[in-house]
């Protein structure tokens, strides 16, 4: 089961780049040749790699990475230079007595280490002051709600919610208002932005920009029982029309049904348990105990990533999904084998 | 091996009178009450060692879970399970305690002493420890093994979450064994205060003993903390109460933070022994002392009073103010200085020692080699916005594996191979030995230094399946294959010590031509350690032969002491003689109180109070007899029946 | 090699009439240990008190628990405190072999502690009426806090008991019994201080 998360798909690259942005990361050599070696090993397609970063926070975050690479590369060529020079030319067996050369330890072991940890420590003390800072206070926002296993996502002056997908306009800080409904989650979008946890009683913020427009992958990062491997969401940076067409679409009631299909569809899903659950808005189901559907048939995965979001992934999710997302709070459906065919095919209309 | 000549120095009949007051009679019973030191840092060993290896067959059951994307060997309650029980084995049920299996054996004879300083207390230590880890593991079989990882973050770790034992057995396991470290810290710090033998003055212990000792002062300073934690969440789980309860004005990031004011010493407490190993490893097979002994201590001691400032950086994401992250973060940066010192104090003597490559020097070089490229990540984390993106990935997972197994475990294998002949008076098999430090070598390596790469590539920790989609598969691959020769490699080792013991060439006091004390005396050592309590004149007693010449012609009848089970307190600074002390006999009582704990906390674990109840009462009347002030007098003659 | 000086000297009637061996004991090391770990459990309680109080907002105690009243309070430190002296002075005793001395000091101790554990059990009653350890993290710390002190003062006075006993039956006072003594002494004289800081924590810090 592969859900692809492809950076590209529909969106124009270069759109998304404002001018005087500051400088990407050098593609090193030893970067490239890392990626490179991941792709050979791995399945194909492109990790969500905090080294490949596509927003101002990471690429802050992996500037210092390769700042601090390279200085452990260097301590670590000097250890195992001195290590091999002892193993090498150092053989025998006599006792000696001579030396304790204190000056050569306390100026390599200590000094040496001072100075450089002092520069870098300011170096990362301005990265940790620069992401902190926090957004104009009339930036767009985003309230992520964390559940056990999914985020709930929400924006201020929309009435509706989506589930699992968090879009943005490119370009723009986006403040993200960070709450969790249970326990403790962590929202975490590597090539966007480090993480920020989601606190049991309080509120936290942190907020993203991507400089390009793309599909990036987010995850919970914070342990959070049974499902924390299927807590991922996605971070959809698009044009600013694209986003307010987007968003002007949460705030209105869901698409009606066209079909007889989709209506017979529609009456299972309001007059069945679903609408305990789960809201569809402009229509019976108001429940709220589930992610809000009224745009699923769009989204990108079905269970916080736990399958593709395809017909056939539906009607197993529906029927049983503890098969799929081994106890995640949805039980098992009593949908009758009539019914579902009508049931999946109304929530795929939903967009 | 046995002595079968009297040592210079020491009379037959003194000899004979010495082996009737410390020999123990090798019964059942003997078996079960033994207070000798060196039996019960044995079982330490083994234990821990079992309860090694039932943790890392956990960890390669989760490598094959995780060896491809969507693999359906584990269900995630097992998975969570299984690394939950990993992490808190390998740190509390292996790690401390078999580090203080190599101080319970090695510490009374590297200061020239006769036993720890309460011998009972450390029996009564192993018990408790034998008990806690079995109350733990036994959970497993049953589906109801902690589940919270091995730091059971609140919320997550309340009744409404998490209902059922699994955190009832962390919580209450943990309390259980905590009693057993307690006990055996403050055993090494009075023991290593008060036994050490005539003349070893504050500068002339070894450095492994300065790193017991604070070892055993961070615990007795940074287990209340998960106590009191611990406490805490089985009253909220059981009783209703709120502390970590937002909706009732209680806190769930006070768990965090009373966790890692443990935590973060903790994994010193873990890594300094280890510490302590390589110093005392290292003269033996570079032919002469440690460099910069002074800083060496200094270090030490820096180590373990900056070890308490550096809690936060376990919390760098969960949104607490800059300003407290800045200082939490210079802490964590400035605590690289003092290990930087004694990794080149070491390079400084091998480059001026002469290299005998023998296993424990493998080890020891592994040892370097892998503690740094651990120790550098490490101050990465230091920086709170890189700790902030790799936080709770595969980066910290290999981040500690290295600095772990590259801090400990390795040391501890050394320190195996190196002490073997003293603890069982055979020598191993070099060329066993070679294969198995190659294959761990690698294994180690192999396993986790791709971790550092998917950790960057986003994959996060605690995930029991992954999707295929983001190119992490093939990298976990190579860390499982990683894994199963890394196991292989181990059980060479566990091969190795099984061929010494079975059919090992014998072994000379000194295979090694080592410097401390342990090496003076016979392999294994009788039970009463030393016929004479030597009189110490260095750092390298062994090397020394004024304190040689004090065990033989030179010995004199103070630090003979034939006439009862006695040993010799010193002062604490200088190991000024003070005055003989007489030792306790063996003893059942540590068993039984041990086991009334075990009853009292298993009565809690399923809600039997009453039972609990009586059980708290057998504690308290053992306790009683055990320290019945007009007991039978230990003054007033030394043979006591 | 008749001469056994070393345990003459620890063992016979010279030694005895000092106060004792030359030098501290394991014992005494030990229960110092065992009390610094103690008193960091201590800390961490109180410490957490503060947390939770600092986190929790401006209003503490919170929701209708009043103030916590001080008078039974400073009643009880002035029961608990001053019996840190009759124990010095039973330790005295015990040092210079008067048993009377030692068996009034131990008595003395006791009736103190005693009071104070009465006293305490009146204090809760009577909260317990107002609110209880499951009401909310206030009342979950008061009693944790309080009740774990309680304990201690419990313990220490088995111990003074024990050492009672063992007065009232007879047998020299030798160092065995001396260290015994002189351990429960500080232990005692710790569990004392700790309520003074108790009494701070969690009776005074509210009306500052
Ligand atoms: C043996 C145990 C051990 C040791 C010794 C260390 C050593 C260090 N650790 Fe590690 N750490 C752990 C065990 C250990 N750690 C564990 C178990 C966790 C994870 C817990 C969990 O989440 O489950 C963790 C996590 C952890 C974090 C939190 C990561 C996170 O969860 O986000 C941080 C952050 O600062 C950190 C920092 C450090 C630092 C700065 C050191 C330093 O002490 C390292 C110092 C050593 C060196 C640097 C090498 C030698 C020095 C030189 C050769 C001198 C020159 C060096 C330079 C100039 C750089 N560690
Ligand atoms: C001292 C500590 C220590 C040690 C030695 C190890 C050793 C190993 N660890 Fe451990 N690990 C932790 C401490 C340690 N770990 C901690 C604290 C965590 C965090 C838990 C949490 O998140 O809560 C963790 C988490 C952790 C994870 C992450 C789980 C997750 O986040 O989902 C993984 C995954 O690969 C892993 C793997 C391994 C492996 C393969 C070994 C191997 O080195 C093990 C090798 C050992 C053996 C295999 C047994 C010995 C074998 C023999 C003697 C021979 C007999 C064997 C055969 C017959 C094969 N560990
Ligand atoms: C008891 C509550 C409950 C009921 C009844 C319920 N659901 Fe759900 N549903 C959930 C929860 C909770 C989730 C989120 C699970 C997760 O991802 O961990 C969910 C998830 C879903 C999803 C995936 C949404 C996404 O974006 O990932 C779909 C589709 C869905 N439910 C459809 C249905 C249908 C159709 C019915 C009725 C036949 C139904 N549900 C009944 C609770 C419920
Ligand atoms: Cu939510 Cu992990
Ligand atoms: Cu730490």
């Amino acid at each position: 089961m592969s859900l692809s998360v492809d950076t590209t798909a529909g969106m124009t690259r270069s759109a998304a780049r404002p001018a005087g942005r500051r400088r990407q990361p050098r593609p090193l050599p030893v970067l490239t040749a890392l990626c490179g070696l991941a792709l050979l090993a791995g399945c194909g397609g492109d990790p969500p790699s905090a080294l490949n970063p596509a927003g101002t926070g990471a690429a802050r975050v992996a500037n210092l990475w390769w700042l601090l690479f390279w200085i452990s590369l260097a301590v670590v060529a000097e250890v195992m230079a001195l290590l091999i020079w002892a193993l090498v030319f150092r053989r025998g067996n006599v006792r000696v007595r001579h030396g304790q050369p204190i000056r050569f330890v306390a100026i390599a072991g200590a000094g040496l280490p001072f100075v450089i940890l002092v520069a870098v420590y300011g170096v990362g003390l301005r990265d940790l002051a620069a992401l902190a800072v926090d957004p104009d206070p009339d930036a767009p926002t985003v309230e992520v709600t964390g559940h056990k296993w999914w985020w709930e996502v929400r924006y201020p002056g929309a009435s509706g919610a989506t589930a699992n997908e968090i879009h943005i306009p490119v370009g723009e800080r986006v403040k993200v208002r960070l709450r969790t409904d249970d326990v403790l989650h962590s929202f975490w979008v590597p090539q966007l932005m480090p993480k920020t946890d989601l606190i049991a009683g309080e509120t936290r913020e942190t907020w993203l920009r991507a400089e390009r427009a793309g599909r990036y992958r987010g995850q919970c990062a914070e342990y959070c029982g049974t499902q924390h491997a299927h807590m991922a969401f996605l971070v959809v940076a698009e044009p600013r029309t694209d986003f307010d067409a987007w968003l002007t679409r949460l705030n209105a009631p869901a698409r009606q049904p066209r079909t007889e299909a989709e209506r017979r569809g529609q009456q299972a899903f309001v007059q069945g348990t679903c609408a305990a659950c789960h809201a569809v808005r402009g229509t019976g189901a108001q429940g709220q105990v589930g992610p809000d559907l009224s745009n699923v048939g769009s989204r990108w995965s079905l269970g916080a990533g736990a399958v593709p979001n395809d017909a056939g992934h539906l009607g197993g999710w529906i029927v049983n999904s503890q098969t799929v997302k081994p106890g995640n709070a949805m039980p098992p459906q009593p949908v009758s084998a009539a019914a579902l065919p009508d049931l999946i095919t109304y929530l795929r209309s939903l967009d | 091996m046995a002595t079968t000549s009297t040592p210079p120095g020491v009379s037959r009949v003194d000899l004979a009178r010495l082996t009737e007051h410390w020999a123990e009679s090798p019964s059942l019973r003997g078996w079960f009450s033994t207070v000798d030191h060196k039996r019960i840092g044995r079982r330490y060993l083994v234990t821990a060692g079992v309860f090694f290896v039932l943790a890392g067959l956990s960890a390669l059951a989760m490598r094959t879970q995780l060896a491809r994307p969507e693999a359906g060997l584990l269900s995630p309650e097992e998975y969570n399970q299984l690394f939950t029980m990993h992490g808190t084995a390998m740190i509390f049920l292996f790690a401390t305690p078999m580090l203080f299996g190599f101080g319970n054996y090695l510490v009374p004879l590297m200061i020239g002493a006769r036993d720890m300083a309460f011998p009972r207390l450390n029996a009564f230590g192993y018990w408790v420890f034998l008990f806690a880890g079995l109350f733990m593991w036994a959970s497993l079989p049953f589906g109801a093994a902690p589940n919270n990882g091995w730091f059971a973050y609140a919320p997550l770790s309340s009744e409404q979450h998490n209902p059922g034992l699994h955190m009832d057995v962390y919580a209450l396991g943990l309390l259980f064994l905590g009693i057993s470290t307690t006990a055996a810290s403050i055993n090494f710090i009075v023991t290593a205060l008060k036994l050490r033998a005539p003349g070893m003055s504050l500068n002339r212990v070894p450095l492994f003993v300065w790193a017991i000792v604070a070892t055993a002062f961070m615990v007795i300073f940074a287990l209340p903390a998960l106590n009191l934690d611990n406490a805490m969440l089985f009253l909220d789980r059981r009783f209703d109460t709120h502390f970590f309860d937002p909706s009732a004005g209680g806190n769930v990031l006070l768990w965090q933070h009373l966790f890692w004011i443990f935590g973060h010493p903790d994994v010193y407490i873990i890594v300094m022994p280890g510490l302590g190993i390589v110093s005392a490893v290292l003269p033996a097979f570079t032919r002469r002392g440690v460099v910069g002994y002074p800083l060496i201590v200094l270090s030490i001691v820096a180590i373990a009073i900056i070890s308490f400032g550096v809690w936060v950086h376990h919390m760098f994401a969960t949104g607490l103010p800059q300003l407290s992250y800045s200082f939490f973060s210079a802490a964590s940066t400035i605590i690289t200085i003092p290990s930087g010192l004694q990794i080149f104090a070491w390079l400084a003597t091998m480059l001026l020692g002469r290299l005998v490559i023998r296993v424990p020097l493998l080890f020891v070089v592994g040892f370097i080699v892998t503690f740094v490229l651990g120790g550098v990540t490490g101050t990465m984390f230091a920086l709170t916005a890189f700790d902030q993106q790799v936080t709770d990935t595969y980066f910290v997972v290999a981040h500690f594996h290295y600095v772990l197994i590259g801090g400990a475990v390795f040391p501890m294998l050394a320190g195996i191979y190196y002490w073997l002949p003293k603890i069982t008076g055979r020598m191993y098999h070099e060329g066993l030995g070679r294969w198995a430090f190659w294959l761990v070598f690698a294994g180690m390596h192999v396993t986790f230094f791709p971790m550092h790469l998917y950790g960057l590539f986003g994959m996060p920790r605690r995930v029991y399946t992954y999707a295929s989609e983001p190119g992490w598969g093939g990298w976990n691959l190579v860390s499982t294959i990683g894994s199963y020769v890394l196991a292989l490699g181990l059980l060479l080792v566990l091969v190795g010590v099984v061929h010494a013991v079975r059919r090992g060439r014998p072994a000379p006091p000194d295979p090694w031509g080592a410097d401390t004390l342990e090496w003076a005396t016979t392999s294994p050592p009788e039970p009463y350690n030393f016929p004479v309590l030597p009189r110490v004149h260095s750092l390298h007693p062994v090397w020394d032969e004024r304190t040689a010449e004090s065990t033989g012609e030179g010995a004199t009848a103070d630090r003979i002491l034939s006439e009862g089970r006695v040993t010799l307190l010193t002062s604490e600074l200088d190991a000024r003689v003070e005055r003989p002390v007489p030792m306790p006999e063996s003893t059942l009582k540590p068993l039984v109180l041990a086991a009334a704990l075990l009853v009292l906390f298993a009565a809690l674990l399923v809600a039997w109070y009453p039972v609990a109840a009586v059980a708290a009462v057998v504690v308290a009347a053992t306790i009683a007899v055990w320290l019945w002030p007009a007991g039978p007098s230990r003054t007033s003659g030394v043979a006591t029946p | 090699m008749t001469d056994r000086g070393g345990i003459m000297a620890a063992t016979g009637a010279e030694a005895l009439s000092t106060e004792l061996p030359a030098g501290r004991s394991t014992g005494w090391w030990g229960m110092v240990m065992f009390v610094a770990t103690e008193a960091t459990l201590f800390a961490c309680l109180l410490g957490s008190y503060f947390y939770l109080r600092f986190q929790y907002g401006p209003q503490w105690p919170p929701g209708a628990i009043g103030t916590p009243e001080l008078l039974k309070p400073l009643i009880m430190t002035a029961v608990l405190l001053p019996s840190s002296l009759p124990m010095v002075w039973a330790e005295h005793g015990s040092r210079h072999g008067r048993r009377w001395q030692l068996r009034c000091g131990l008595g003395a101790t006791m009736v103190l502690g005693l009071t104070f554990l009465t006293l305490q059990a009146i204090e809760y009653a009577e909260k317990l009426r107002h609110f209880t350890l499951t009401t909310d993290v206030y009342g979950s710390l008061f009693y944790l806090i309080t009740g774990f002190h309680g304990l201690h003062v419990l313990v220490g006075l088995t111990m003074i008991g024990w050492l009672l006993a063992a007065a009232l039956s007879g047998g020299t006072i030798d160092a065995h019994r001396r260290e015994r003594v002189r351990n429960t002494a500080i232990y005692w004289h710790f569990v004392d201080a700790v309520w003074v800081a108790i009494l701070f924590t969690i009776y005074l810090s509210p009306r500052l």
